[in-house]
């Protein structure tokens, strides 16, 4: 079965139509082009594929692409603004948050959903909200002082 | 390893009565809520769906209410929500604390009440790529004739490792299902079946609905073993809920998951003012070792689980008795 999705990807609104199995992930990856994101464990347990569906952090490999009907979708390219890039990503540039970089879309878009709900987090609350990301490379520590760099609060 | 998504039909009803007749109309009709379960087992060739019946839509089920009388969650409020929410965290801890331990924050904006109560079974020999399963010769939960874990038993072993069922049992908590025939409460420790392959007293054109809870605050406390820090089911998981007696006793509810294939409730004779403390916990915990029946569900071994959600039953209980005596 097919069915005409109507979203907002980055800003731009979409009209496809999609077959009803298709993963939000493949959607955005395939149709969209859209390859920052990620697909790592493709189960749902890594967090690299983390998109913003209604300025929430979703994991876009096990969520159905017809389910995002009439929502916003945020990738990690539509961070940049005119080709600067935004604070998250330059924090993560300058504090070394990225080494090989497969996690950092994921981590990107997790750590963006948590400074709108909450502008001004605790090393705490960064940590919970980045508990659905995992990085083989940093160890963590330079992703959560990215994340406070971001927010201004560097120590 | 996962596998594309098989073919289904999606359909996304916006009322519960729309939703319970799309799961008449077809018995292979499967609902899904968040889906944060369900479609990783669905990728792993675990269920034989045509029609998805998709309820993340339907506004009346996501309703979170708290009156004086009683606390009401709708099945489609999402655990995040549910976390969110003060009133909650203050009034019933065991709950909260349930809800945010539950997967990652990323699952939890999208899983649901309803999904983590009918949480599916999980088991070392179900949770797999078809592939693996197909080479083991599939197993008794699905598809096969053996269970893996107890060749000479007649049933699923596979263990019901939801968080929330727990804390919301030992809150005393009902149920709501709606199905053809209209609603039907029951209290929630009767909605599961010791049995992994079909756990849930749920007729295949129902929909857990609501779940409900007396409004009283409480000293309550909800803690899991996991491998992991975040992102993990319970190897085993307690809620415990100490209430104080008129005459400065403590009586307790207890509910367990992880352990079994369903929910298990334990049964706690009351701890008197008088009574030696020391010999209270330690009958408590000799009672709750003799109570779960942890399997090889999990690579972790079941003695280790049998003895640790004995220990933790007995700190928290423990914690939970002096504070009320504060």
């Amino acid at each position: 079965m097919k069915q005409i999705i109507s979203a907002t990807i980055n800003g731009t609104s979409c009209q496809d139509a999609i077959d009803d199995n298709l993963l939000l992930i493949d959607y955005l990856r395939k149709n969209k082009t859209l390859t920052g994101t990620k697909s790592g464990c493709d189960g749902g347990e890594c967090g690299a594929c983390t998109v913003l569906v209604n300025g929430q952090p979703r994991l876009s490999c096990i969520t159905l692409a017809a389910t995002c009907q009439n929502a916003e979708i945020e990738t990690i390219e539509g961070e940049s603004n005119n080709g600067r890039l935004s604070a998250l990503q330059r924090a993560f540039h300058e504090n070394l948050g990225t080494q090989c970089g497969f996690c950092t879309p994921g981590m990107i878009m997790a750590a963006s959903g948590l400074l709108r709900d909450n502008p001004n987090p605790n090393d705490g609350e960064i940590r919970a909200a980045l508990a659905g990301n995992l990085c083989r490379c940093t160890g963590y520590v330079k992703i959560i002082k990215s994340v406070r760099a971001a927010i201004g609060t560097s120590s | 390893m996962v596998e594309i998504l098989p073919n289904f039909k999606l359909v996304r009803p916006k009322t519960v009565e729309q939703a319970v007749a799309m799961l008449a109309r077809s018995e292979s009709a499967k609902l899904c809520a968040g889906g944060t379960d369900l479609i990783v087992n669905m990728r792993h060739g675990l269920s034989d769906v045509h029609t998805l019946v998709e309820i993340s839509q339907i506004n009346e089920m996501q309703e979170l209410d708290l009156d004086d009388d009683r606390l009401r969650i709708g099945a489609g409020v999402t655990l995040n929500e549910l976390a969110r929410s003060n009133e909650i965290a203050k009034s019933f801890p065991a709950i909260h604390q349930a809800c945010v331990a539950i997967a990652s924050p990323n699952h939890r904006n999208c899983a649901t009440v309803g999904g983590n109560l009918c949480l599916d079974t999980r088991c070392l020999f179900y949770n797999q790529s078809h592939w693996w399963r197909k080479s083991n010769d599939y197993c008794l939960k699905y598809r096969g004739t053996i269970c893996h874990v107890a060749p000479k038993g007649n049933r699923c072993r596979a263990a019901f490792a939801g968080d929330l069922a727990p804390a919301l049992i030992a809150c005393r908590a009902d149920i709501e299902i709606t199905g053809p025939q209209g609603k039907r409460v029951i209290a929630l420790k009767d909605f599961y079946r010791e049995d992994g392959a079909d756990h849930l007293k749920l007729n295949s054109d129902e929909i857990v609905t609501a779940v409900s809870v007396k409004s009283t605050a409480q000293n309550s406390a909800y803690k899991k073993i996991t491998v992991r820090g975040a992102l993990d089911f319970p190897l085993a998981g307690v809620a415990v809920v100490c209430n104080q007696t008129p005459d400065d006793g403590r009586s307790f509810s207890i509910a367990i998951t992880g352990t079994n294939s369903s929910p298990v409730v334990i049964d706690v004779p009351e701890l008197k003012k008088d009574d030696n403390r020391q010999d209270f916990f330690s009958a408590l915990g000799n009672l709750v070792k003799k109570s779960v029946s942890p399997q090889r569900t999990t690579t972790i071994a079941a003695h280790y689980r049998r003895l640790s959600i004995a220990a933790i039953t007995v700190r928290l209980a423990k914690t939970l008795s002096d504070e009320g005596s504060k």
